[in-house]
């Protein structure tokens, strides 16, 4: 129990902190509010159009890529530094094996498309 | 422009009541940690970015020289030559930093308009569209007049004492004011000498 203690008086005198912080600011900052304060910061120049903006929804496959390529090498390093101890060896093997099996899954959807044609 | 709607400037209610001493920690905190936001507009420019370098090092001074942007930046520093057309940005800029703010004029361009004075395109002074704290003077000046200057802006912080009678004094003729305002038309051209005539 005790360790979470301490937990627990780290998070209460962090949030002392926040609102220390905040309440002191609230307390001594100077607030001069001006039209041209209030407007987004667009490098001095006017602002144009709103804050939604429309992307192609087509580039979709490229974040489906990414996440298939790159984001699976985040966990895969990890595990290679594990993968020949002999606690964790083989559980973390099979376990990587299911990753490894839902990432080839939307290898084969984005293959199917046609994402890996080379054009 | 709409009426205004704004809230009325203030400082906070304990700055108004502070005693000396707090005001002194507080002045002694604002003039050594200056969020700076350089305005590089001409060869001046090379002269401020040497200051914030190894060999001058102005954040030994606590000038920190990476503020995203106006809304961080408590100084503003103009480095080079202001022209009409850059005017309106650099007032925004201005306006979008929170007080309490200073600006150091940095070089002869952005002090007076320099040697482009005559020019149809440069301002004369940036202290034409904004409030000058500190003039620092040369062509360029070498990054160890800038250090001064940032001397002499400390002993000014040093010096004042915020308070909301003053900070609605310095707001109270521009509210609701534009940038826009310090765009002008084109500049017409000197009549031409009539052809036989000397000028």
């Amino acid at each position: 129990m005790s360790p979470y203690v301490v937990v627990a008086a780290v998070v209460v005198v962090g949030l002392l902190l926040f609102v220390a912080a905040m309440g002191a600011r609230r307390l001594l900052a100077p607030s001069a509010p001006t039209r041209a304060k209030l407007t987004t910061y667009e490098s001095g120049v006017d602002p144009v159009g709103q804050g939604w903006a429309q992307t192609q929804v087509r580039y979709f496959v490229y974040a489906f890529l990414y996440v298939i390529f790159a984001v699976d090498a985040v966990y895969l390093f990890p595990w290679a530094l594990v993968v020949r101890s002999a606690d964790l060896g083989a559980a973390s093997l099979a376990e990587i094996g299911v990753f490894i099996a839902v990432l080839v899954v939307g290898l084969v959807h984005a293959a199917r498309r046609g994402l890996l044609r080379w054009v | 422009m709409a009426s205004v709607d704004l809230p009325l400037p203030r400082v906070g209610r304990a700055t108004d009541l502070a005693p000396q001493p707090i005001r002194v920690v507080l002045n002694w905190g604002r003039r050594y940690s200056l969020w700076v936001f350089n305005f590089g507009l001409a060869c001046c420019a090379i002269e401020f970015i040497a200051a914030s370098m190894a060999r001058h090092d102005f954040i030994r001074l606590g000038v920190i020289p990476f503020a995203p942007g106006p809304r961080q930046a408590d100084l503003m520093v103009v480095s080079g030559t202001v022209t009409d057309k850059m005017a309106p940005a650099v007032r925004r800029l201005y306006d979008q930093m929170p007080e309490p703010k200073y600006v150091i004029s940095f070089g002869a361009c952005s002090n007076s308009g320099g040697p482009y004075w005559d020019s149809y395109s440069v301002t004369k002074g940036v202290d034409t569209i904004l409030p000058v704290d500190v003039y620092v003077p040369g062509c360029p000046p070498r990054p160890e007049a800038l250090l001064q200057g940032i001397l002499k802006l400390q002993e000014k912080i040093a010096a004042e004492t915020l308070s909301t009678k003053g900070i609605r004094g310095k707001y109270a003729a521009h509210r609701t004011a534009s940038a826009g305002e310090v765009t002008r038309g084109l500049v017409q051209p000197p009549a031409r000498p009539v052809a036989g005539e000397r000028a």
